[in-house]
């Protein structure tokens, strides 16, 4: 099965420990991923102003792309791309005025009105294989590893684009189960991790970390697994100042949920580019001979 | 002497334009506070989230714009999806955030970010940070 794919900038540098276990797992699982042409940067984040219209341009001109290939789905990875992607789409879909001015400013391209459907990876996993058939796909099961799924907030917020329920998801928790892994449940997982309050006030953020990191630390977790990659670098960058700080705490090692896929269905581990990993796992995965 | 206060009696072009921006009814919010008891950076913010609100349904611009609340808010949405009036408040410090940024005062220069940490931050993080923070 071919699924249309939108990356999103970061996937393509920072965080192609992110997308390239996805792609490579998904083809283990008979799908591939169909990169769309001539995508665009999605805007990151979905314009909150009533009358700011021009920033709804770039993540309707990528679903513009997804009709245009023939495809009714995209898929995405990042939480940011997601998110920015379907509340663009539901403003297209819902919003009659908006759409036509949209559409009349875009006059070289097709008129589009909300037909295709934004999905994330895991709604994919969920919906499409199944939590069990994708467990009897599952070569090394990542016994033993206690993980916490950390969903910060694109995913699920606002309600009307969540892929879970928004006060008590499980999708993660499903994941993790399938793969054979263990999860941790914590208050926290669904708490902002600062956002692109880095990019004003980096000092805050090591506080925010803190309070995820130590929470899932004291419910009984080895590390986070994550599907942002902003939620990477805010939980992982501040982490050796935090070892510093806080007496007792050694660091908290962080994944992408896509990783660990591929890690499951024994693909190759240069695929994840653990290298990549803020909060580096490596040994973790070492002590419980899920690598060489 | 009571005094009465309702939205016909704040004239406020202040007012008016939050309203435009954010096309949410302020009137809505019965100050719960459920907003701020949600809010993960509420520690760090000198007017609490419930406490924009009320300010900005009375026209107290020049308090808003001596807080830096609207500029600590990392638009995480916890507010929003927690409120029982279905009030967005997102949305109203988005607008506040504008009326600052469209007279062309930033938050942040984009010059000003170090140049290790400018190579270093996620893209969007970049961008994100530059759409919300920068005209």
């Amino acid at each position: 099965m071919r699924l249309a794919y939108y990356p999103g900038c970061t996937l393509k540098t920072k965080a192609r420990n992110l997308e390239e276990p996805a792609i490579a797992s998904l083809e283990a699982l008979g799908f591939e991923l169909e990169e769309i042409p001539r995508w665009n940067c999605c805007g990151a984040v979905h314009s909150l102003a009533d009358d700011d219209l021009i920033h709804q341009v770039a993540p309707v001109r990528n679903l513009i792309r997804v009709k245009e290939q023939g495809k009714d789905a995209v898929v995405t990875l990042c939480s940011f791309c997601f998110n920015t992607l379907k509340r663009a789409n539901l403003l297209m879909k819902d919003d009659a005025e908006k759409r036509d001015t949209l559409n009349s400013f875009m006059d070289e391209e097709i008129d589009y009105s909300g037909e295709v459907r934004v999905l994330h990876l895991l709604e994919v996993l969920r919906d499409e294989i199944g939590w069990e058939a994708l467990a009897q796909e599952v070569k090394f099961p990542l016994r033993n590893l206690k993980l916490a799924p950390y969903y910060g907030c694109t995913l699920l917020r606002p309600r009307e684009v969540a892929i879970d329920s928004v006060e008590n998801p499980t999708i993660l928790r499903e994941f993790l189960k399938a793969l054979g892994a263990t999860p941790v449940e914590f208050p926290e997982s669904t708490r902002c991790c600062g956002s692109y309050q880095i990019v004003s006030s980096p000092d805050s953020i090591s506080g925010y970390a803190w309070d995820i990191l130590s929470s899932a630390l004291s419910h009984g977790a080895e590390a986070l697994v994550l599907t942002c990659p902003l939620c990477d670098y805010d939980l992982g960058q501040g982490q050796k100042e935090l070892v510093k700080r806080h007496n007792g705490f050694k660091g908290m090692p962080l994944f992408y949920f896509t990783q660990l896929l591929a890690l499951a269905l024994g693909l190759d581990p240069q695929v994840c580019h653990f290298e990549l990993n803020h909060g580096s796992p490596e040994s973790l995965l070492r002590e419980n001979g899920l690598l060489p | 002497m009571s005094v009465s206060i309702s939205p016909g009696r704040v004239r406020s072009e202040f007012v008016k334009k939050i309203k435009e921006l954010s096309g949410e009814t302020l009137q809505l919010c019965y100050q719960c506070g459920m907003c701020s008891g949600n809010c993960p950076m509420v520690s760090n913010m000198d007017l609490s989230p419930r406490q924009i609100i009320e300010l900005a349904r009375l026209g107290l611009e020049e308090e808003i714009a001596n807080s830096k609340t609207v500029w600590i808010c990392a638009s995480c949405l916890a507010c929003t999806v927690i409120c029982p009036r279905g009030f967005d408040l997102s949305r109203l410090m988005e607008a506040i955030r504008l009326l600052t940024l469209r007279k062309r005062v930033d938050y942040v220069r984009p010059e000003e970010i170090p140049v290790k940490e400018r190579g270093e931050l996620p893209q969007i993080a970049m961008v994100s940070g530059l759409r919300k923070f920068s005209g």
